[in-house]
């Protein structure tokens, strides 16, 4: 097939997220990661440090480490020289926990949020010879709900056999959803018109999401994993203007005022 | 430079061909030079349509694997003379049609005529494509029926997407052609609404072919509606379809509607 010239980017995206055979997809997942508190001051923090890697080798190496500031009064060049420092010696930063966004810039690690706590890491005793597995048996932790950041605003319909696919966010349709196609979001669905394909939100974990359509014909609804067919709507919301939302386990469905 | 209109469906059998037929043949019928094209390769039909299936000599896969020049293709209509059709091959195999080839026989036809009418063959696969790939105005056939609506969606998905003017940031010119309609069995509840349809596809409606014996008895007489019989319901019908095709701006009446002939009027344009 020839190619041509794209002209019209703005357009042309939007063609391709909505034709796209196979969308990107994005996953949520939660790792285990030893969070190090470093305390005032920091080079008296280092020389402990210094100790604890002396006894247990490579104790830090390949393993993602996070840097938990919550506690910490530190100056973004005072944080710029720990992580250089830390890096030097073999402990990269995969990310920073508890800062202040103002502290952090695109030079340092990222934000992280919502982590939770797992059992007290043991640091090794001088004699062990390597590295005990830390991660080998992590104890579950819950994937963290996704922060709703870029909303996606398609204002044409959704044509049978199209699949929306927008992990990070609301996404909001001026038009109909048709029967045979799909909207997956990562965080609500909201539908300016009739909704008679499928749609899927939360799909990142998210119980909160909602969906909202002008007119519910819908083929499939899911929330967090959690769905419902066209059977099972009460008859009497059928084709009414609904909200559906999870309660727990259940998902409800009911007519907007 | 002429325009290139495709008359695609998805759905097999609800009137691509009768419907490439009468709106050629009614477009002709005003002056303008028109070629209709068979893109159904390896079930080709138009040919029969226009009665024309035993002057076909070369066809559209010739043309594209340069076996023959493009005037010796074209077959001119006994009827109308400004009317042409460009018959597909009933013995190739689809796979015949090259991106390539199709472009440089589209670009040259497009130079000759006023209107260059294609044929899509039923489904979404290669010929559909390449049928539609070229067009500047895409003729959406749908049947009032849920299958037939689904598909057609798709279709304008694909129409949206897949064609050269997608592809260049335009948007395509769609319009909706509802065949085979039946007003007594709508009303009834076998058929959806024209409202219905109109509210699902959400785009500017073309025309309502009643459904009628006269475009089976014009089909099997080899002659396209608009030519058989000028006065049979189909036929006006069609030819109101060319109308508004040309840009004229016409009220549109439900067939069999019997509140009297401007009963019902739709002054609605879908985004």
């Amino acid at each position: 097939m020839p190619r041509y010239i794209q002209t019209n980017a703005k357009l042309t995206k939007l063609n391709a997220v909505l034709t796209q055979p196979r969308p990107i997809r994005l996953k949520g997942r939660s790792f285990l990661a030893l969070a190090l508190s470093p305390e005032m001051p920091v080079d008296d923090w280092l020389v402990q440090l210094d100790d604890l890697a002396a006894r247990s080798a490579g104790f830090f190496l390949r393993k993602p480490i996070v840097l938990d500031l919550s506690n910490l009064e530190i100056r973004q060049d005072e944080l710029r020289d720990l992580v250089a420092k830390l890096a030097s010696r073999g402990v990269r930063i995969m990310g920073i926990e508890g800062a202040r966004p103002s502290l952090l810039a695109p030079d340092l690690p990222p934000a992280l949020a919502d982590g939770k706590g797992t059992s007290d890491i043991e640091i090794p005793a001088a004699e062990e010879p390597s590295a005990p597995e830390a991660a080998a048996d992590p104890v579950p932790v819950a994937a963290a709900p996704l922060r709703a950041q870029a909303s996606m605003v398609v204002s044409q319909p959704v044509r049978s056999g199209q699949s929306l696919y927008h992990a990070d966010g609301d996404v909001t349709i001026v038009g109909s959803v048709a029967s045979g196609s799909e909207v997956v979001a990562g965080g609500s669905i909201h539908v300016y018109g009739a909704l008679r394909g499928r749609a899927m939100a939360g799909t990142m974990g998210n119980a909160t999401a909602r969906i909202f359509c002008r007119k519910l014909e819908a083929e499939l609804i899911a929330i967090d994993g959690y769905y419902m067919t066209a059977e099972d709507f009460e008859p009497g919301l059928r084709g009414k203007a609904v909200q559906i939302w999870l309660e727990g386990e259940s998902m409800r469905v009911a007519a907007l005022a | 430079m002429g325009k290139v209109i495709v008359v695609t469906s998805g759905k097999g059998g609800v009137g691509k061909t009768t419907s490439t037929a009468a709106l050629g043949a009614a477009l002709a019928q005003t002056g303008a030079k028109v070629v209709v094209v068979d893109f159904d390769v390896g079930l080709r039909n138009l040919d029969l349509v226009m009665g024309a299936e035993r002057r076909v000599v070369y066809d559209l896969v010739n043309v594209i694997q340069g076996e023959a020049k493009l005037t010796q293709a074209l077959i001119r209509d006994k009827r109308v003379e400004t009317l042409f059709l460009l018959p597909a091959s009933q013995t190739r195999d689809k796979d015949n049609l090259t991106p390539e080839g199709v472009e440089r026989v589209i670009t040259a036809l497009r130079k000759a005529f006023d209107f260059v009418i294609c044929d899509s063959p039923a489904g979404i696969e290669r010929g559909a494509t390449l049928a539609m790939r070229h067009a500047d105005v895409a003729i959406v056939v749908t049947n009032p029926e849920v299958s037939s609506v689904r598909d057609s969606d798709r279709i304008i998905g694909l129409l949206d997407s897949k064609t050269l003017k997608a592809e260049n940031g335009e948007t395509m010119e769609k319009h909706l052609l509802l065949t085979r309609y039946d007003s007594v069995r709508a009303e009834r509840g076998d058929m959806l609404k024209v409202d219905d349809v109109l509210e699902i596809l959400s785009i500017p409606l073309l025309g309502i072919i009643p459904e009628s014996m006269d475009v089976l008895r014009a089909s099997n007489v080899g002659s396209p509606v608009t030519l058989a019989d000028g006065r049979s319901a189909p036929a006006i019908a069609y030819f109101e379809a060319a109308r508004r095709l040309t840009g004229e701006t016409l009220p549109i009446v439900i067939p069999g509607d019997k509140r009297g002939l401007f009963g019902k009027i739709f002054g609605r344009r879908a985004a």
